[in-house]
């Protein structure tokens, strides 16, 4: 065991050497300097935070930070945003090599749990217990993926995100078909759009999580969400449930039928390519997260406006188990504190989370941009353009009987790299649906 | 002056030892930034390495070391012959593709004409452009739905062509070579002018034509500049990383995953350390391997090529 901080990173800067171009590559910028880590201590008032870039949520989270800088003019937070999968391993190292940010904006769920185990978050629920006026201003299904061995270790910021599924009106008005209500509606809309040289989904799948959300739901629709449970829970051999089985092959199923775009497993959903196609027209459909309103809205000229985008919850599965009202999603983000930050920017950051973070403009914020807050009683915010989306998804929010996490969160990092890779070899035919079963009951547990 | 004389001579002699010495002494500090630096970057990684692959670590927590419990796990993962697999058929593709392309036109370009110099310019633009901007260049113009064929209508530029296992391999293949043709083609034309012009005429006079001059005299004459080429793109080959982390990353499915991105994948994001460090030892061990083949292959280095000229 070497335990001394500087091993480790003496060990990090090694591997990372070693690795030679690939390494360096991944992750040769180094991150900009922590002014509050833990080392260099001192200097007056100054945190850090690191948080994902690109619309809608870096513009909030820049005005949410400019907002608390103005009105703390002695004290001075700094932030770094990152594209999403580049983050997720930036991140990693950063805090590894003891380089991290004193505000950590994740996921939650296993992400978190993998931060708790190695120490370097900060225990919030003492905090949360004498504030306990701010932990009020949050919707407590929103505290679960925060929450590890019963312990809070970050708070619930920004949207309830669960994932729908999104399409296109004028593309189905075009074909003169109706939106599906059902797994075989689906199925038969697939020939109609194809036939219409339309794609009847779009898909990033070089991304692989997008893949994964339609797991989460046939899974759920078919055999209700106790199956992934008894995944999460370890329990041996827990993938060998036949309703895994009927979803894989559902999923196959769909994609022999050209049911996603041309190339879908080469499009990247970071740079929104999966979103074009839909606001283009040329795809029908999309199975997306909730935060997809804002892109369509943002890059898709008047889509939005002019009433193009539909949006439902995942529809049955025919003879299904799982409870239709059930969805999948993100509760909320997170920010955790760096337990090695200094207790200067530990408290500065406290004193971010327990005022700028929960008022009212930054509930206003997240609203406009097409987002349901994480904080409490922001109804009556919903009015104008988005008033129907945020009605709509906070209905889908708070009436689901179970909202599950997505599933590469909720599991460890190591885990849910091999779900990943299973997955987009599934979509790519790689594997049969048993051979999926086989190699992902080979992993359950670790 | 015959009194003055033998000092100055002692001093210049003295001099010149006192010089000698300094120098070689001048010589040695000028090799230790590099070799410090080597040791730093390049040696005491490499040990640091091989100790990760006995331990197990995710990244963040602690290291634990846990003997041999990374290498099973890296040796027994059918992802390690794939991913080898992968490999070797990228640096053989690579190689065939470039090998012929590059000498032709390094012979090419080595004549001294205006518009062949122009032409010079030209094919060394691939090499100004970084291997990210590349991919990403080909990656947009590639797309079946937004990119180059879409974009001009033309149905045949509309492939699936990095999703699609195997035509994403060879994508693959044609982007690598038009991004390293250049590079390779600027030494086999260095090496082309540097054949004796005398040669060229002797065999004129006994009436060879083009073709017989190309393979009896340029051929065998590039024989070391062939090796030296082929083992640039052999070990590079082994650490693609960003293009095709970029073009393709890994997918679809394992179509395109190397050993350096399995290396990555295993290492940043499954966080384990341990069997990523595995990876890269064999990574390591490939390649000094393939380096040590390919000078095998080159013969002894001291034989002249330039007997009875």
């Amino acid at each position: 065991m070497i335990n001394s901080n500087f091993s480790r990173r003496n060990f990090l800067g090694l591997a990372a050497g070693a690795a030679g171009a690939a390494a360096l590559a991944a992750c040769g910028s180094s991150g900009p300097e922590d002014k509050s880590g833990g080392s260099s201590g001192g200097g007056g008032g100054a945190a850090s935070y690191w948080s994902l870039s690109g619309e809608p949520g870096e513009p909030i989270r820049q005005a949410a930070i400019d907002r608390f800088n103005k009105a703390n003019p002695d004290t001075k937070i700094t932030p770094t945003f990152f594209q999403n999968d580049a983050y997720k391993q930036k991140i990693k190292t950063a805090l590894g090599a003891d380089q991290g940010p004193t505000m950590i904006w994740g996921w939650g769920g296993g992400g978190l749990k993998e931060y708790v185990n190695s120490n370097q978050v900060e225990d919030l629920t003492d905090w949360l217990g004498q504030n306990a006026a701010v932990k009020d201003k949050i919707l407590p299904s929103s505290f679960g993926a925060a929450t590890v061995n019963g312990k809070i270790y970050a708070l619930p910021v920004e949207t309830v995100q669960p994932i729908v599924l999104f399409y296109n009106k004028k593309v189905f008005e075009k074909v003169g078909v109706e939106p599906p209500k059902s797994w075989g509606e689906i199925m038969a809309l697939v020939p109609k759009f194809n036939a219409q040289k339309i794609a009847p989904f779009s898909l990033g799948g070089q991304s692989r999580w997008t893949n994964m959300m339609w797991l989460e739901f046939l899974l759920d629709r078919t055999a209700g969400s106790e199956v992934f449970d008894r995944v999460f829970a370890g329990e041996k051999d827990a993938w060998s449930d036949p309703a895994v089985l009927d979803m894989l092959t559902k999923i196959q199923d769909l994609v022999k039928a050209n049911g996603f775009q041309k190339g879908f497993s080469s499009t990247t959903a970071d740079s929104n390519a999966d979103q074009a196609l839909l606001y283009t027209g040329k795809a029908a459909m999309m199975l997306h997260g909730s935060w997809s309103y804002g892109i369509q809205k943002a890059d898709g000229g008047n889509f939005v406006k002019d009433g193009g985008l539909g949006w439902m919850n995942f529809p049955p599965v025919e003879g299904g188990k799982g409870d239709p009202s059930n969805t999948v999603g993100n509760p909320g983000q997170y920010l955790s504190i760096s337990s090695k930050a200094t207790t200067e920017a530990k408290d500065l950051a406290k004193k971010f989370f327990s005022t700028t973070l929960v008022d009212d403009e930054e509930k206003a914020g997240w609203v406009k941009s097409g987002g349901v807050p994480v904080l409490k009683n922001s109804d009556s915010l919903f009015t104008g353009d988005d008033a129907a989306f945020l009605k709509d998804m906070s209905a889908i929010a708070s009436n689901a009987k179970v909202f599950a996490q997505s599933w590469d969160q909720a599991l460890s990092p190591t885990a849910a790299e091999t779900l990943l890779d299973n997955i987009a070899k599934l979509f790519q035919l790689q594997v049969s649906p048993q051979q999926w079963v086989d190699a992902m009951n080979g992993v359950i547990g670790k | 002056m015959t009194t003055i004389a033998p000092p100055v001579v002692r001093t210049k002699g003295s001099n010149r030892s006192s010089g000698g010495r300094s120098g070689s002494g001048s010589v040695t500090w000028m090799a230790l930034p590099a070799f410090v630096w080597f040791v730093l970057f390049g040696i005491i990684p490499l040990f640091g390495v091989l100790f990760l692959s006995f331990t197990t670590w995710n990244g963040i927590g602690d290291i634990s070391v846990t003997g041999l419990t990374s290498w099973k796990a890296t040796l027994t993962d059918p992802g390690l012959p794939h991913a080898l697999w992968i490999t070797f058929v990228i640096m053989a593709l690579s190689w065939a593709v470039q090998t012929p392309m590059s000498i032709l036109i390094g012979v090419f370009l080595a004549t001294s004409k205006r518009y062949r110099e122009l032409l010079a310019v030209l094919y060394f633009i691939p090499l100004l452009l970084s291997s990210a901007a590349i991919a990403i260049t080909f990656k947009a113009l590639l797309d079946p739905n937004f990119g180059l064929g879409a974009g001009l209508g033309i149905d045949a530029l509309n492939q699936d062509w990095l999703g699609n296992s195997t035509l994403a391999m060879a994508t693959l293949i044609f982007i690598v070579s038009w991004q390293f043709i250049p590079f390779h083609s600027l030494i086999y034309q260095g090496a082309v002018r540097q054949i004796p012009t005398s040669m060229y005429e002797a065999s004129q006079i006994d009436g060879a034509g083009r073709v017989r001059q190309f393979f009896s005299i340029t051929l065998p004459q590039l024989k070391y500049t062939i090796i030296t080429s082929s083992t640039l793109m052999v070990v590079g080959s082994l650490t693609f990383f960003d293009l095709i982390y970029v073009l393709t990353g890994g997918g679809p499915g394992d179509s395109t995953r190397t050993l350096a991105l399995e290396m990555y994948q295993k290492g940043f994001q499954a966080n384990l350390m341990g069997p990523a460090s595995a990876i890269a030892v064999i990574l390591v061990l490939v390649g000094l391997a393939l380096s040590l083949l390919l000078r095998r292959l080159g013969g002894r280095a001291d034989e002249s090529q330039l007997e009875g000229v």
